[in-house]
């Protein structure tokens, strides 16, 4: 096979979705903070507390939808300590988000070992199980690439949908753009800008954590620490990358794993290069997509900017 | 005016820490004296090559031989500082790793000369240094014999194998698997791949998956992750370091152990003597030395073709007896 054949493979793109979806989750939360002016660099660590709890709540007998909801809450719990100390209080978000981060990874590490003091290697679940979804599946190509993945994915992709439905077509959605634009006209609306950033950074913070989660209920079947291994740092580019719109997100997210699934393949094929480079491979391909892209990107005007009431 | 100095601060965490972890760790038979021992790891426990040193630890310490304390994930930045503290606090022998730090480590040492150090390392111990022997994981006997088994149970004469990265502790096994598969079966095509971290499972997984893709149908499993891809499209894996089986009871075929017994054990025996030296520890892990074995074939008993399995035998009775070298190839293994 070569080079080319392999892009007109369906297994090449069936694994780029699978690499996408966490990307996906978290990709769409760190957008739902930023359209609210939030920028939240907890995400890697907000992303380790999801794959953690959610894999620990099955591990404890919990169902695995009950895991996904238990993720969720806790990374909305992160969102919460980050919006209280960014929103209210103006804090630096940089440094904030940076400290969220630290803090969840090593909480993360410190309750898995008292939890598991004696594990010789990390107990396993059963995770979700690829689903075919009924006559679509049976799509020549795009029928094993895209509709014989598990729950979590199809979960990912109606997220996307719904996150974008949410912020250009209700009054939330309007008021959540607009917060992230311009506070104080939102305020003149006599809409809570505390309120509105708060909430978004937890819902943001809860999208995260289900990313996380992706990777030790469906991707794998136990928990590691290190293992969200940067994800959340390209979920970062990759809402740069999507001008901060839902679906060139999600284009993005796909296009990046789509990189890194063609990689793998051509590991195997172009001999005598160092493996190194063919590992860079997506992340350079994404540094100059976002470069092009991120000229015509109209960032949140109110981005990073504290809002205090009554300040001119 | 109270004043504390850093090493009075040391001494008192560090014995803080000490009495903690004797209350709260199960106290067993105690025989005269055991030494105490510190482990510093940078990974957590679980990890495949720190568990087996955990393992001999804790063996150790139920025989009475050792007080046994570990710091694990520790970071290369910390290591040092961690080392130094245990030092202070009156341990008299410490395991660790050194891949990443081999001169703050040495640093160490010297400033300790009462201390023994078992260390993990790529380098030599030095004449210098006599505090300071290093140990590593050369279990090519073993990999050997399990490359010989994936040899003969490779249909597509095409195997997988993933790593974490290109070090001689990766490479070597690698490269010994190789050697074995190719006595059996000369003509098999490898596809090798390394994904640049070493606890990322679902990427393991899925250059895992990409090698089966490519007609892959047995696979290396150097990382946690390709068993997994492997049970996942029902092929073989071949397991490395720890034994799997019971976890992958009808994909890892076979699995090639480390055992560190021997090599704490002797160093357990040269502290005691007051003879530790700056000794290169890693012909304990030879099969010869009881440092490595193919663990037993468990469900594939039966599966594998009893004349591969009698020329296992015969090689490995070779090796024991010196009749057979395997070869110590630190080199970045290659697809071919």
């Amino acid at each position: 096979m070569d080079a080319i054949e392999i892009v007109f493979t369906a297994s090449l793109w069936a694994a780029a979705i699978r690499i996408a979806s966490p990307l996906i989750f978290a990709t769409l939360g760190e957008l739902i903070c930023e359209r609210a002016g939030v920028l939240n660099l907890g995400i890697e660590g907000i992303m380790t507390v999801g794959a953690f709890t959610g894999w620990f709540t099955v591990y404890m007998g919990g169902d695995l939808w009950t895991g996904v909801m238990v993720a969720a809450l806790s990374g909305a719990a992160f969102g919460l300590l980050h919006g209280l100390l960014v929103v209210p209080l103006g804090l630096s978000q940089h440094v904030t988000g940076i400290g969220i981060t630290l803090l969840a990874t090593a909480l993360t590490s410190y309750v898995y070992r008292v939890a598991l003091p004696e594990v010789t290697s990390p107990p396993k679940i059963d995770p979700f199980q690829p689903w075919a979804v009924p006559i679509f599946s049976d799509i020549p190509f795009l029928g094993s690439a895209l509709f014989n993945q598990t729950p979590l994915t199809y979960l990912a992709f109606v997220s996307v949908a719904l996150v974008a439905y949410v912020l250009y077509r209700t009054p939330l959605g309007l008021a959540v753009r607009m917060v992230g634009e311009n506070p104080a006209a939102v305020e003149a609306q006599g809409i809570d800008v505390t309120v509105l950033r708060i909430g978004a950074v937890m819902v943001g913070s809860a999208f995260m954590a289900v990313g996380g989660a992706f990777l030790t209920m469906s991707a794998f079947n136990s928990f590691y620490f290190d293992m969200v291994n940067g994800r959340g740092w390209i979920a970062i580019a990759l809402v740069v990358f999507g001008s901060w719109r839902p679906g060139k997100a999600l284009l993005g997210a796909i296009l990046f794993a789509a990189f890194d699934a063609y990689q793998l393949r051509l590991q195997q094929i172009v001999a005598g290069i160092p493996y190194q480079f063919f590992l860079m491979l997506p992340y350079v391909l994404s540094i100059l997509a976002l470069i092009t892209m991120a000229r015509r990107a109209g960032y949140p005007r109110a981005l990073m900017i504290p809002y205090r009431k009554g300040e001119r | 005016m109270v004043r504390v100095t850093r090493r009075a601060f040391l001494h008192g965490s560090a014995a803080l820490a000490a009495v903690t972890a004797a209350t709260t760790a199960p106290r067993l038979a105690r025989a005269a004296d055991p030494i105490k021992t510190a482990a510093i790891y940078t990974v957590p426990v679980e990890q495949q090559w720190v568990s087996r040193i955990h393992l001999a630890a804790t063996k150790a310490v139920e025989r009475g031989d050792i007080d046994y304390v570990f710091s694990e994930k520790v970071s290369n930045t910390d290591y040092e500082r961690v080392m130094r503290e245990y030092c202070e606090a009156g341990y008299k022998l410490i395991v660790g790793e050194a891949f990443a730090v081999e001169e703050a480590a040495r640093a160490v040492a010297k400033d300790y000369p009462d201390v023994a150090f078992l260390i993990g390392s790529s380098f030599k111990p030095d004449a210098a240094l006599p505090n300071f022997a290093t140990f590593d994981n050369y279990i090519q006997d073993a990999s050997y014999l399990s490359g010989m088994i994936a040899g003969a149970m490779t249909k597509s004469g095409n195997i997988g194998m993933v790593g974490g990265y290109p070090i001689p502790e990766v490479n070597r096994l690698m490269n010994a698997f190789m050697a074995g598969v190719r006595e059996v079966k000369g003509d098999t095509k490898f596809q090798v791949a390394f994904i640049g971290s070493w606890f990322d499972p679902p990427k393991a997984k899925e250059t895992a998956l990409a090698q089966i893709d490519a007609g892959a149908d047995l696979l290396y499993a150097e990382r946690f992750g390709v068993s997994d891809a492997a049970k996942e499209r029902g092929i073989l894996a071949v397991g490395n370091v720890i034994d799997t089986q019971a976890d992958y009871p009808d994909t890892v075929v076979a699995s090639a152990l480390w055992h560190f017994e021997p090599t704490l054990d002797h160093a357990i025996a040269q502290v005691k003597a007051g003879k530790f030296a700056a000794e290169d520890y890693g012909m304990f892990s030879f099969m010869k030395a009881g440092g490595c074995s193919l663990a037993p074939l468990g469900t594939f008993d039966g599966k594998v073709p009893a004349d591969i399995v009698a020329k296992v035998q015969a090689r490995e009775a070779e090796i024991k007896s010196g009749a057979f070298t395997v070869a110590i190839d630190d080199n970045e293994p290659k697809s071919s």
